[in-house]
């Protein structure tokens, strides 16, 4: 029994988190909403097909050595054999259950979810991209590698860091090439033994701590103070011989700028440390403040945030980094360079739409960069999402820009000020491009937690905040609306949201019931954890055709 | 609150509880601690033979949404696991003083018993 | 300003909501010391623009008329049913599935994506993706050292240059040290892993021996006997599989496999100028809670409907935090989509139909080049769908054949001096009989 069923109600689970799970159906009588894939397979169905081999081929082929016996599958693998139609029917239905940007608003703090701009995915769908060859000779990728060495030029001139890495794949991934480089980098001073120590504050998102560990070193928590921002006397406290680097985000999780940053800096600095900016909050700064500028050695960009790639469902994203002088020896690479051709001129050609006829681009040779850390990946990076990032820079430009930045913390300070009467606000100053309210006065007043609250929000047909982070805000529900949200969307919010609190005191009982029109109601987490049921179980279904042994290709 | 905390039990600040049995002594963790971790999916534990020691870290709770160490409340060495975890996490929600016990312990000479609270004290200091 | 849909109006609504005169106000917080000094992106594009823009540079990429290269990504056809899954909004604009109630398209995807991995690995596990073959590859080796609780790994040398590259940089985060076990790359060498090589390197400080299947040079390794070598020691075996490879070869779960990874590239995912891309990796029910990345698992809801959750979490960094088992966060799943949607699409006939045409064209190739006199199969051992071929003065051949628009696959010589003018071919479903012949035709004029 859950902690829910066996308190009796619907309520609050013993966390407080709400109920996770509120009245059991015996497991015969489940109602599938959507089929799996398999449910559609009936034996010989084919989808698509491949022309039969070629009596030429067989017979140049014969004297070759064939695969041995033993190295042969036995079954074929029991993948679905459904029609072309079926298999469509079956993901459009899928697709059908989820929300999405395209569909409706979706304010979930520190990720980002503005519009992805379809001409990107005209960009990416490029038939010279889409079958560019990542070992192909570089004469015949000079569009793809001038794509890159443009992207990571604009990244650098939007963040003011000396040299940008296009290579890890998404955010966390350039946490790691991050402190990877950071490590690489005491050692190379002889100080890799006694600099073990990562700080970061106690709002860090998940993966910082994560990250460090995966390095190998400890993390050091450094509290927040009472405005929000890293408390400067803790950290110059905990600053000592034996820290490696501070790992902070600015814009902080809690939305608001560290007006301090600059004696941040230098204190990390003073230390021999290495400043690390968490770059996920990119969206509130556009122009207005470069961190490699400001002192940075080293920050990831998400280009599936700022840069309006799309979310995917959960990727794939790009995490590039940025990096000072003193980290650019440590980057991952082989890195795209300008072989034969004037920089200045090849980019004042192509911010005028032309190519520079003598201008010959290539990855670097990796003997140049002696003590970079070496690969991350296997080739030089998410190259779809570069394409895409690209064309969204290209498309907004530097006005463009900048009024990314002024909109998106222009949105939620309308939201700060507008909620604030329904909701806590443990920090009651201007934010920028996210905002932090505590769900605590529902959960005291009315046992409604903020667990209910985004539960409630689903049934309006908006995608909740973000809850329960940063850690730091008991109750926390974190709204980045974004630029792409138009007045009336965030007024509707706002509206809904005022309709939520004053449910939470009228019914308090609807909300924990919510959501009740999506296709699935609250389900049972715990339950899926205790009992795993990680794949379909094809039990003592027959596997499908069995393989034969010979090397002829068999169109039926 | 599922349940209040039995007298007969001692307990550490990590809430986790301690019931003696002459040399022997079985552990779990407190209703409080299992209520603020809510739905406990899975139970990591060292094998019997090893030796643990008080506060220090021995095994890991998980909940849905949540993981915790867990800190030996005394030294001495696991004897016994309690198997039924494995199949049934939810019983140390259920009954964290009886069936959702986790470990049974041979206590050290030093077994730290004595730094442990009472139920009174325990119950007061989880009432702030 | 792009895609703003803010009036002037709206912005004076705003402010005078927020209290502030002008835009400027809400950014008085940032220090002046640090407000930046310059900000030289060029000027706003407008749609015909940017897409002329994007035209220029694609258009600059000289594609191949002609290739042979796979080396790690392969040329395959991306059914267009693929394309019409993955372009679907509401995949491809949602978030990750931390509100399951309205994320089920997305979660069953990935249950599905899993089953399926598990069927072609034949494994019990698998997780919903990693960045590519490579960083799966790395994890992989990791998560062997935290289940053995051992420092080392062993690598044998016929695992790709790039993962191994991706496995030193992996491994160099916790000082995980890297043994390699050379394979055989004498000139009609086996081209393998030797058994007795790696068993002599595998001891019990190893926690795995990585090896790839095929092989970074196609060739078909002896898995059982090295699994046994592993196991002999207490270690574990990682295998990089080739996906469309598990229509026709042995499911690494068969021979005992204990992780297995891919690189799924070539279900149903462009070639992109190498990425995205996306990583599987499969392992044993008992070691789920030392994997690194999400896992879906299904469920029900109170009225009894099914539903599918990310489960398992507080393995992940958003619980564990420094205790995690791996820092991964957005992972690939639109490119795990794509795979999904391939894999149903073609079935298990058409993934076979995949794997003989491709190895059948792979022998097509080597006979061809044999006959003709112009190049030589540097190994013995039996191949899937690629195959190390000697040519002379390979380097100077391989630059005049493209010149002429062939890429008459990757030179080895670079990463392995040993295989002085070895060219490792490639072929797939996709190269043609006329292709082989253009190949033939233009060795033969070039290599005079």
């Amino acid at each position: 029994m859950s902690v829910a069923e066996r308190s009796g109600t619907a309520a609050a689970d013993a966390s407080g988190r709400g109920a996770a799970f509120a009245s059991p159906a015996p497991a015969e009588e489940l109602i599938v909403v959507e089929p799996l894939i398999f449910a559609a397979s009936s034996p010989g169905r084919r989808g698509v097909r491949f022309p039969s081999a070629t009596d030429t081929a067989r017979h140049a082929a014969s004297g070759q050595p064939d695969v041995p016996a033993d190295a042969r599958r036995g079954a074929a693998p029991r993948l679905p054999e459904v029609s072309e139609l079926d298999l469509l029917r079956h993901f459009n239905r899928l697709s059908q259950l989820n929300h999405a940007i395209d569909l409706g608003f979706y304010p979930l703090g520190s990720c980002t979810m503005k519009y992805n701009p379809k001409v990107n995915e005209w960009a990416a769908s490029r038939t010279g991209f889409a079958a560019s060859h990542p070992l192909d000779p570089a004469a015949c990728a000079q569009g793809s590698i001038e794509l890159e060495w443009l992207l990571a030029e604009l990244l650098r001139e939007i963040s003011g860091f000396a040299a940008v890495s296009l290579q890890p794949a998404a955010g966390a991934h350039g946490e790691l090439t991050g402190m990877l480089m950071t490590r690489a980098y005491h050692r190379s001073r002889g100080e890799g033994q006694t600099r073990t120590r990562v700080l970061v504050p106690d709002s860090a998102h998940g993966t910082n701590p994560a990250t460090a560990t995966m390095v190998g070193y400890e993390t050091v928590t450094i509290r927040s103070n009472e405005r929000g921002g890293i408390d400067l006397e803790a950290l110059r406290e905990a600053l000592n011989e034996r820290t490696a680097a501070l790992m902070i985000t600015n814009p902080s999780t809690l939305g608001i700028f560290e007006d301090q940053i600059d004696q941040v800096l230098a204190a990390v600095r003073q230390a021999g440390a290495i400043a690390y900016m968490d770059g996920a909050n990119l969206n509130a700064i556009l122009g207005r403040f470069r961190p490699g500028e400001a002192g940075f050695d080293v920050m990831h960009f998400n280009l599936h945030k700022t840069f309006s790639t799309p979310h995917g469902g959960g990727g794939p994203g790009a995490g590039p980094v940025g990096v000072s002088e003193r980290l650019a020896p440590f980057l991952p690479g082989p890195l795209p360079i300008l072989v034969e051709g004037d920089p200045e001129e090849v980019r004042r050609n192509a911010w005028a739409g032309r190519t520079t006829p003598r201008a010959r681009f290539a990855l670097e040779d990796p003997a140049t960069r002696p003590e970079s850390i070496g690969r991350v990946r296997a080739f030089t990076g998410n190259f779809g999402m570069f394409v895409r990032a690209y064309t969204y820079i290209r498309s907004n430009g530097d006005a463009g820009l900048r009024a990314v930045s002024e909109d998106a913390v222009l949105a939620a300070n309308y939201l700060r000020v507008r909620l604030a009467d329904a909701y806590d606000l443990p920090y009651d100053r201007i934010c920028k491009h996210e905002v932090v309210f505590s769900g605590r006065r529902q959960k005291r007043q009315h046992r409604v937690t903020t667990l209910d609250i985004a539960k409630a929000i689903l049934d309006h047909g908006i995608h909740p905040p973000t809850i329960y982070f940063p850690l730091i805000v008991e109750e926390a529900l974190m709204v980045e609306p974004t630029e792409t949200e138009s007045i009336e969307t965030l007024d509707r919010f706002v509206d809904v949201m005022h309709g939520i609190a004053e449910q939470a005191a009228a019914d308090p009982e609807a909300l924990k019931r919510a959501p009740t029109t999506t296709p699935v109601g609250r389900l049972d987490e715990a339950g899926a954890a205790r009992r795993p049921d990680l794949r379909f179980d094809f039990g003592t279904a027959a596997p499908g055709a069995e393989a034969s042994a010979s090397t002829e290709t068999g169109a039926e | 609150m599922s349940s209040t905390h039995p007298d007969d039990l001692r307990y550490s600040k990590e809430h986790e509880w301690v019931r003696v049995d002459g040399a022997q002594a079985t552990i779990g963790i407190t209703s409080f601690a299992a209520d603020e971790l809510g739905d406990i999916v899975f139970v990591e534990l060292p094998e019997p033979g090893t030796r643990i020691s008080q506060f220090g870290a021995f095994g890991v709770i998980e909940s849905v949404k949540a993981v915790s160490d867990l800190y030996a409340p005394v030294s001495g060495e696991v004897t016994e696991l309690n198997e039924a975890l494995r199949d049934r996490p939810e019983l140390v929600n259920s009954d964290p003083y009886g069936e959702g016990w986790i470990a049974r312990v041979s206590l050290a000479e030093e077994s730290g018993l004595d730094g442990l609270m009472d139920a009174d004290a325990y119950r007061e200091s989880t009432a702030g | 300003m792009a895609y703003s849909p803010h009036t002037a109006a709206d912005h004076e609504r705003m402010l005078a909501a927020i209290g502030v005169d002008s835009i400027e106000g809400l950014f008085a917080d940032i220090p002046p010391a640090v407000r930046a000094e310059r900000f030289a992106v060029p000027p706003p594009l407008t749609e015909q623009e940017v897409r002329a823009e994007v035209t220029r540079l694609a258009y600059r990429n000289a594609l191949p008329r002609v290739s042979f290269l796979g080396a790690g990504a392969y040329r395959h056809l991306v059914p267009a049913v693929v394309g019409e899954v993955i372009g679907r909004a509401e995949f491809a604009t949602a978030y990750t599935p931390y509100q399951p109630e309205v994320s089920q398209g997305t979660l069953q995807s990935i249950y599905e994506f899993q089953s399926m991995v598990c069927e072609l690995t034949g494994m019990e596990v698998a997780s919903a993706s990693h960045y590519d073959g490579a960083t799966a590859t790395a994890e992989a080796a990791l998560m062997a050292c935290r289940l053995t609780r051992r420092e080392r790994i062993a690598v044998s040398s016929a695992v790709g240059p790039q993962t191994r590259a991706v496995l030193r940089t992996y491994c160099s985060g916790p000082g995980i040290e890297i043994v390699e076990v050379g394979a055989d790359l004498a000139e009609s060498g086996s081209g393998l892993t030797p058994v007795e090589r790696a068993a002599a390197t595998l001891d019990d400080t190893v926690a795995c021996l990585v090896v790839q299947q095929p092989n970074f040079f196609g060739g078909i390794e002896p898995m059982r006997e090295l699994v046994d070598a592993a196991h002999d020691a207490g270690a574990q075996l990682v295998v990089l599989v080739e996906p469309t490879s598990l229509a026709v070869l042995e499911a690494p779960g068969a021979y005992g496999a204990d992780i297995v990874t891919a690189e799924g590239q070539p279900l149903g995912i462009p070639l992109s100028y190498g990425g995205p891309y996306v990583g599987l990796m499969a392992a044993r029910m008992a070691s789920v809670r030392q994997m690194p990345g999400r896992l879906v698992g299904a469920t029900r809801d109170g009225a009894g409907r099914k539903g599918y959750v990310l489960t398992l979490q507080a393995r992940e960094q958003h619980i564990r935090r420094e205790k995690a088992a791996s820092n991964i966060c957005t992972n690939q799943a639109l490119c795990a989509l794509a795979a999904t949607a391939y894999l149903a699409a073609v079935g298990p006939a058409g993934l076979r139909e995949v794997a003989e045409l491709s190895m059948l064209q792979a022998r097509h190739l080597a006979a061809a080049l044999e006959a003709a006199g112009l190049g030589v199969r540097r190994f013995s051992a039996p191949y899937f769908a690629e195959v190390a071929i000697s040519v002379t003065d390979a380097a100077r051949v391989h630059a005049a054949l493209a010149e002429r628009g062939i890429v008459a696959g990757y030179p080895l010589w670079d990463e392995y001096p040993e295989l002085a003018d070895t060219l490792l071919l490639a072929a797939t479903e996709l190269t043609t009989d006329a292709e082989i012949a253009e190949l033939v035709a233009a060795l033969g004029e070039v290599a005079v």
